[in-house]
């Protein structure tokens, strides 16, 4: 059991990394990816939002669409949970923990409908995952994201002083910096 | 060409405003689809029918949707849709439902379908937009098989499974895997860069070129996407403010 959630601890936040080997969430990975500090807060409110929502989706899931045989109805349902819960957390946030507000707040509504979110609930389904290892799932691959996002703000906090072609500049150049992250983080696909 | 009419709006889709090369919308499934012309393809034309789908029933609705939960409205609208083609894909075309597989899904968070059932559906008559989400949906098939043929050809030496390029040529294999995507839509950015500051120099209005998510998602919400769900009360909020102080000026006004 515990072996089983390590491996997709590791599997989901490494080997097949949500940005870079699956391009989900690639909206906030190249746009707020400037610097490390916003990236990090990006990165924070991304785990937390996808560990909730993999949570909510999994258990909306097993005891509302499986016993109703309403399985079909998955994306909507959770298209529109994942948007409610979002608002929902953000105004909890706001009543209740103002110092986490402050520091995640601005970056809440940009993950409504991110499509990490709704991806990593509908890969629980399909793989058939518990409540638990679908929380776990859910948990990694936004680790994942956080980390390939801190670490490339990292790089592009360094290109600013670079001597770029002109045409590069902007979103060129950090492709191509999202590609060679994406060569080194096929390295991770032999861990398993 | 006639504004709005038939022909307009399809060309409008496929070249002016071309979704993948011109405005740059809708990257995630752009790059994760494309590793063959075929499966490009497929993805596109089944975005396609979602979006002509879509597009016609918003406007059909225009009218009877309130203004302020106008969003989550066609957020349903289109899950339903593209349920509906995830089950007829599943049913009639096996191969394609298990090579896009979890990114058949993903097309409801598609920034090109809410964008357009945003700036074009929810304003125009029916027939428009349904044209109008064709147009857009050939515009996106065209970009998703070029993008999946360069690609394949480069990766496999193939298109469209066959093969095209001398048997000395060696694969580069790296195309077909998750680091050839983003190098390709790093050349198809450079270009367009450079077309955009060339006609900068010239002095044409080249505002429309978008350049995918450059400073923030929220340079997707232009055309919808997340930040529209929030905005939205705050807009509506907000008129009703200034109305408030301008009427208390002018009380202060009489009042003088």
């Amino acid at each position: 059991m515990i072996k089983d959630l390590l491996i997709i601890l590791i599997s989901s936040s490494l080997v097949s990394n949500v940005v870079l080997s699956q391009f989900l969430g690639l909206c906030p990975f190249l746009g707020v990816s400037k610097k490390t500090n916003t990236a990090a807060g990006m990165g924070t409110a991304v785990i937390f939002v996808i560990t909730l929502a993999s949570a909510v989706a999994g258990v909306i899931y097993k005891f509302i669409l499986v016993p109703f045989d309403l399985t079909y109805l998955q994306t909507i349902v959770f298209i529109l949970v994942i948007a409610a819960l979002v608002q929902f957390v953000e105004m909890f946030l706001k009543k209740f923990m103002k110092a986490l507000y402050q520091a995640l707040g601005v970056y809440l509504p940009l993950i409504t409908t991110n499509c990490a979110v709704l991806g990593v609930a509908l890969t629980n389904v399909q793989k058939n995952y518990g409540i638990l290892a679908g929380i776990v799932n859910g948990f990694a691959t936004a680790v994942g994201f956080t980390i390939s996002i801190v670490i490339l703000a990292g790089i592009r906090e360094k290109m600013e002083y670079n001597d770029i072609p002109e045409s590069f500049r902007g979103m060129p150049i950090v492709l191509v910096t999202a590609g060679l992250m994406a060569i080194a983080f096929c390295g991770f696909s032999g861990l398993l | 060409m006639k504004q709005n009419s038939v022909s307009e709006r399809l060309v409008n889709g496929l070249i002016k405003e071309n979704p993948t090369f011109v405005l740059m919308l809708g990257m995630c499934p752009t790059l994760a689809v494309t590793t063959s012309a075929i499966n490009g393809m497929g993805m596109g034309l089944t975005t396609m029918v979602v979006l002509a789908l879509s597009n016609m029933f918003i406007s059909l609705l225009r009218k009877v949707i309130p203004d302020k939960v106008r969003i989550p409205a066609f957020i349903v609208i289109i899950a339903s849709f593209v349920t509906v083609v995830e089950l007829l894909l599943k049913a009639y075309i096996p191969f394609l439902y298990d090579a896009l597989g979890l990114y058949i899904p993903l097309i409801v968070v598609n920034c090109i379908i809410l964008g357009r059932a945003e700036a074009y559906a929810s304003k125009n008559g029916v027939i428009p937009s349904l044209f109008d989400g064709i147009g857009m949906g050939l515009g996106f098939t065209l970009a998703l098989t070029i993008i999946g043929a360069v690609r394949e050809l480069l990766g496999a030496g193939e298109v469209f499974g066959y093969a095209v390029m001398p048997e000395s040529y060696v694969p580069c294999s790296i195309f077909v895997l998750a680091p050839g995507a983003f190098f390709v839509l790093a050349v198809l950015t450079a270009i367009q860069n450079k077309v955009k500051l060339a006609g900068e120099r010239k002095g044409k209005d080249m505002s429309k070129i978008g350049s995918g998510c450059n400073s923030d998602c929220m340079n997707c919400s232009e055309a919808g996407c997340s930040k529209r769900f929030y905005d939205e009360n705050a807009k509506a909020e907000e008129p009703e403010e200034t109305k408030e102080e301008t009427v208390i000026e002018k009380e202060e006004e009489k009042n003088d």
